[in-house]
């Protein structure tokens, strides 16, 4: 066994630190604040080549794997921009494998290019009103017509919608059939034309940077050549993207977790209260020490879980468990951190409160805790199927 | 002779008399954010973060912005360093210089600037550089005598403190950077510069730079190789002490007379 990190990903990380250190908290803070997205930052890494990096290399990306997309996320989150600011990024990553690993060769060379130089931006539409955990009772319809498909439905928690030119659009090409759920349902990668969509932003809990919507969708004309891989098979595709994505996420949440306990370590060294730094209270430094041990392990098992991807080896029990231990760890962390400031933990000026409400979705979303749990319960343990 | 043999024999000219080769001596220190700690012989502990010398970064960043404007120019690396030193230089390569030669040799640990400067050079000749391109002073040891030495050793003319630099022909122009405003300098190739923040902020690397520089040779040798031989050292630290903190100042507060407070207290500091 060999845990030295790579050469490449110590390299990617200080790149992405120097890249970050021009983004200041207080530039997230006011993001978080007026909701406008951040494109100077993305910018920035778009012109440095980062929004390409698991694009091959054939379509101008670097081709590079999970490992390296994991090192990304987290050295952006750890900076301080927390999912802000690997929000943006994450989407230039992992919605598209589908489109990477199945998409026609004329979809990949008409769209790959532009993506990874961010010329584009692109959305995910899976979730609905009711339709979050169990995708398969998806109701958006694609109907045939001449040359192409028709769409309508509605699609929620889209995050991108409201700037993205392109949207990967799940829809059921079949009504749903009960011995066949995930049969049925087709990926499209299209055009995001509003003259046939309406976008509505939600006002959510954090990462109000990033917006995520409500999209109704009347009537979007798809072509047959927007169809990823083939008809019907789209929950399979959909299903590929699902590990990578478990990876970074859990990379994302141990980023923020360690940047909340920087912050509360240097302030527990100086806050004095009753004659002595804060920190000497081991009432303040120990969840301090136990969150960062759980951040290393959880941090640990995402590495494995990326070096199995990344190796061609089956990874879904170890994706699945880095990202419901990250997702408790980051959590904690900026939870024990939040404490450690006390009043001051809840004012904006810290950023704490940011990284904290952030960090929290990642108990939600993309999968919760507990359909992550159902998962192991039911493929680790071979324990009859709960739902 | 066919034509393909003259459209060789053209390249070769037009390849020979437009490379510009120029040399930066880059530095790794252990990161200058970080708090440094002293081994118990007086020597900064190297074994925490470490980072290529921002200085550096700007002397990389003038190479390269010297190399765009040029036909065609070569940017290669030369630093002294333990094995770790390779992440310095991989940053160096990862921001566009093409090829690096690390000196790395357990003979040269703790070695003065003299010292360093005699390596440094003998690496740097087998190169035949137009131009050597330094930061003004290191941020860890801050002696800033390295760049003169070096001048002195390679017998090149030194030009200091440039805060832009230009190569034209065989003269390289420099705006020297004054507490009142810049003197112009200008002196013959092969010359070696210092240069100051003022050349422009040091670019990031893109994510396709930093795997370029993966492949691109970075060539190790040790005192063997360089063909010299260890001198007694020139200088030696006899004690390290810590700055003096700032005292406090005095407030005055004017309760009429604080002119005559002040002169009396300027009179006692003999600063009047
Ligand atoms: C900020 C944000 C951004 C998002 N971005 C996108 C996006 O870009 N594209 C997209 O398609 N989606 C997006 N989502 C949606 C996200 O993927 C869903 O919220 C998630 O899949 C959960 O679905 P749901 O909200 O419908 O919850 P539900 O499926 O309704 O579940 C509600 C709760 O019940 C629990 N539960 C349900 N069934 C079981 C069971 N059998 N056993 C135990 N517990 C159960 C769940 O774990 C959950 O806690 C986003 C969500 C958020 C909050």
């Amino acid at each position: 066994m060999d845990f030295a990190p790579s050469d490449l990903a110590e390299s990617l990380r200080e790149e992405v630190r120097a890249l970050c250190r021009g983004f200041p908290p207080e530039y997230w803070r006011e993001h978080d604040h007026a909701g406008g997205y951040p494109w100077e930052f993305l910018k920035a890494f778009a012109e440095r080549g980062w929004l390409g990096l698991v694009i091959p290399e054939r379509y101008g990306g670097s081709g590079l794997g999970v490992t390296e997309a994991g090192v990304m996320l987290e050295a952006i989150c750890e900076s301080g921009a927390g999912l802000s600011g690997a929000s943006p990024i994450h989407f230039y990553l992992f919605p598209l494998t589908p489109v990477i690993h199945h998409g026609s060769e004329e979809m990949k060379a008409a769209w790959l290019p532009a993506l990874a130089r961010g010329e584009l931006m692109s959305a995910f539409g899976i979730t609905e009103p009711d339709a979050g955990s169990d995708t398969s009772r998806i109701s958006t319809r694609a109907k045939r017509r001449e040359g192409g498909w028709t769409i309508s439905g509605q699609k929620v928690w889209t995050t991108n919608a409201e700037n993205a030119q392109k949207i990967l659009l799940l829809a059921r090409d079949q009504p749903r059939d009960d011995a066949q759920p995930y049969a049925g349902l087709t990926l499209f990668f299209t055009d995001l034309d509003r003259s046939r969509v309406t976008v509505r932003r939600i006002e959510k809990l954090g990462r109000e940077a990033v917006d995520s919507n409500e999209v109704f969708i009347n009537g979007l004309e798809a072509a047959d050549a927007d169809v990823v891989g083939e008809v019907g098979k789209g929950f399979a595709y959909l299903l590929d993207g699902l590990n990578p994505e478990r990876i970074v996420i859990a990379f994302e949440a141990v980023g923020i977790g360690r940047a909340a306990l920087r912050i509360a370590a240097a302030y527990a060294r100086e806050r004095v209260v009753f004659d002595r730094p804060i920190g000497r209270n081991q009432a303040i430094a120990h969840p301090l020490a136990a969150a960062w041990a759980k951040l290393e392990a959880a941090e640990l098992l995402a590495f494995k879980a990326a070096w199995l991807f990344d190796h061609g080896r089956p990874c879904g029990r170890e994706a699945n468990a880095a990202k419901l231990l990250a997702a408790d760890a980051g959590f904690e962390a900026a939870d024990a951190a939040l404490q450690t400031l006390g009043g001051f933990g809840y004012a904006k000026e810290y950023h704490l409160e940011r990284l904290w409400r952030e960090v929290r979705l990642y108990k939600i979303a993309p999968v919760s805790q507990q359909m992550v749990l159902n998962y192991l319960a039911q493929h680790v343990l071979e324990l009859p199927k709960s739902y | 002779m066919t034509p393909s043999a003259i459209i060789k024999l053209r390249f070769i000219a037009f390849t020979e008399k437009a490379r510009l080769k120029i040399v930066v001596t880059v530095k790794q220190i252990p990161d200058p954010n970080a708090t440094l700690k002293l081994t118990s012989d007086n020597r900064l502990a190297r074994d925490g973060e470490v980072v290529l010398d921002p200085g550096d970064e700007y002397g990389v960043e003038a190479a390269l912005r010297i190399k765009e404007a040029a036909d065609e120019a070569e940017v290669v690396l030369v630093s002294m360093g333990p094995a770790k030193a390779a992440d310095a230089i991989r940053k160096g390569l990862s921001m566009g210089a093409d090829r690096a030669i690390h000196i790395s040799d357990d003979g040269l640990a703790g070695a003065d600037a003299l010292t360093t400067a005699q390596v440094l050079t003998a690496a740097i000749k087998g190169e035949s550089p137009d131009l050597v391109v330094c930061g003004c002073e290191s941020t860890d040891g801050s002696t800033g005598m390295v760049p003169p030495m070096i001048a002195e050793l390679l017998g090149f003319p030194q030009l200091t403190f440039a805060k832009q630099v230009e190569v034209s022909g065989s003269k390289v122009t420099i705006q020297r950077q004054t507490d009142v405003g810049y003197d112009v300098v200008e002196a013959d190739t092969p010359a070696l510069i210092t240069v100051t923040a003022g050349v422009g902020e040091p670019r990031y690397a893109s994510l396709k730079g930093i795997m370029a520089a993966r492949s691109k040779e970075v060539k190790k040798v040790g005192l063997g190789d360089l063909g010299v031989t260890r001198g007694k050292p020139a200088e030696e630290v006899l004690e390290v002490v810590e700055a003096e903190k700032r005292q406090a100042g005095e407030v005055i507060e004017d309760d009429g007379n604080a002119v005559e407070k002040i002169v009396a207290l300027l009179a006692k500091v003999k600063a009047v």
